[in-house]
């Protein structure tokens, strides 16, 4: 596995998210109210529109297009219109950065 | 175009040519213009809270029980006339806009109470409650795109009369009863499968059949009563109280363009008496609920007044926007391609036409 460097965890409010864009594939960079660290794909599986102007409430996070919701944790599509789960990517924060792990 | 000829009647079907030429120019599923939030105020905005619609929610429910009580005790009587003028605009108008919102999920903070209040208000207004959350997805993706759009009310050339009709119901009841009924036997057709994943059909089936069996319920009691009472009580505000939820509805795109990736050019957003804004649950800010639509109907003031700026001037009233709407559907009636466009303030953004830019593929049903 690669770790990428994301951006400093603090650029992230607990309880929100970021976006962060990779070789061609987006990413959403997740905060939950304890300030832990998540990462799941950036775009809805509904109409893959992105998800980094959507809502953090808890473990969910809500589309902003039709408010779908996903377990950002697990990456499960908890809210319609979503029905496909989205995919969940390692994450670690290394001396206040936060990493993205990519398979090799 | 000369006043007697109408303009070419254009192919609202899912599925027809427009469906095709809505994709191959772009149009469906593209990236729509956006006012300027920052994020920060954005995501205050978009904050869930049970407060609000539990406390409207209860009014609804004592203000139909009252009203619902009057109307039952003066029944035979004129004295009731006022009782069921309540109740029905409560239950035949009040129903569309809680459908919406709790479809949405921004009504509540608590997801369940978003799907009790979605069901009863799905019954009331005579919606497949499975069919419609889908039907509406898409709206939101396509707003008035035609061929894309399964809910644009004027489709032109307008039909007056049919329009004059809504407002008691008439011709929508009769339309929405035979697709419960249709959808209560298993079928769906072709349109409804265009946008409701197969997973969800079974879904849209049995919700029917629900609805379909309290009104063949309300029938055997007002046979067995010998009164059109039970009527009056269910399925009934849909003709005689269903004027509001019409005089609100018409007005969100009528006149203005179809076609766009601008909500500033589709939608309207009129100021009006607390009252209407009540039983509306403030989507007369209709632009603003494009743009944003997980800004909760209670936060919908504030976002108006952080973008109103961005936006052309809302309409000042009820009566004001349906003077405006009124001479532009006219006009549509004769006039290829016409729509009222708005001017815009000098502190906005110039109006994005021509914001074609495709999305990224997306898939059309999320399966
Ligand atoms: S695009 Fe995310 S819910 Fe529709």
């Amino acid at each position: 596995m690669r770790w990428i460097t994301v951006c400093p965890v603090d650029d992230i409010d607990p309880e929100d998210l970021a976006p962060f864009d990779h070789a061609g594939q987006s990413y959403a960079i997740y905060r939950d109210e304890d300030g832990a660290v998540f990462a799941t794909d950036g775009l809805c599986t509904h109409e893959h529109v992105h998800l980094c102007n959507g809502l953090v409430m808890g473990s969910q996070i809500e589309c902003p297009k039709h408010n779908g919701r996903f377990n950002y944790k697990t990456g499960a599509a908890e809210r319609l219109p979503c029905v496909r789960d989205l995919k969940t990517h390692p994450v670690r924060v290394v001396d206040g950065m936060v990493e993205i792990g990519m398979e090799d | 175009m000369p006043k007697d000829t109408f303009v070419e009647k254009r192919d609202y079907s899912l599925t027809g040519p427009s469906a095709q030429r809505a994709i191959e120019l772009g149009l469906a599923s593209a990236q729509w213009y956006h006012s300027e939030v920052p994020r920060k105020v954005m995501k205050e905005l978009m904050q869930r809270r049970d407060g609000p619609a539990i406390r409207d929610t209860l009014i609804w429910f004592a203000l139909l029980g009252l009203s619902a009580w009057g109307g039952i005790q003066f029944w035979g009587n004129w004295s009731c006339v006022p009782f069921w003028a309540v109740y029905g605009v409560l239950y035949g108008s009040a129903c569309d806009s809680r459908w919406h919102e709790c479809g949405h999920g921004t009504a509540f903070k608590t997801g369940w109470m978003n799907d009790v209040v979605y069901h009863i208000a799905s019954f009331m207004v005579m919606r497949n409650p499975v069919s419609w959350r889908w039907s509406h997805a898409r709206h939101h993706t396509d707003t008035i795109i035609v061929g894309r759009d399964a809910e644009i009310a004027f489709m032109h050339p307008t039909s007056i009369a049919l329009n004059i009709l809504h407002f008691i119901g008439v011709v929508d009841v009769w339309q929405w009863l035979k697709i419960l009924a249709r959808n209560a036997t298993g079928n769906l057709n072709a349109e409804e499968r265009n946008y409701i994943p197969d997973a969800e059909v079974p879904k849209a089936i049995f919700w029917a059949r629900v609805h379909v069996a309290i009104y063949a319920a309300t029938l055997v009691a007002a046979v067995w009563m010998q009164s059109v009472l039970p009527f009056m009580l269910i399925g009934g505000p849909r003709f005689y109280g269903t004027w509001h939820m019409f005089m609100t509805g018409l007005i969100q795109h009528g006149g203005l363009a179809e076609d766009v990736l601008d909500h500033r050019l589709n939608s309207r957003t009129c100021l009006m008496n607390p009252a209407s804004r009540w039983i509306y649950w403030n989507m007369n800010y209709h632009v603003e609920h494009h743009m944003f639509p997980m800004v909760p109907y209670h936060a919908l003031p504030r976002l108006h007044a952080l973008i109103k700026d961005d936006l052309p001037a809302a309409c000042p009233s009820i009566p004001a926007a349906f003077a405006e709407m009124v001479p532009a559907i006219l006009r549509q009636r004769h006039e290829k391609g016409y729509f009222l466009r708005k001017k815009l303030p000098s502190s906005a953004r110039p109006y994005r036409e021509d914001f074609h830019q495709t999305a990224p593929a997306r898939s059309d049903k999320g399966k």
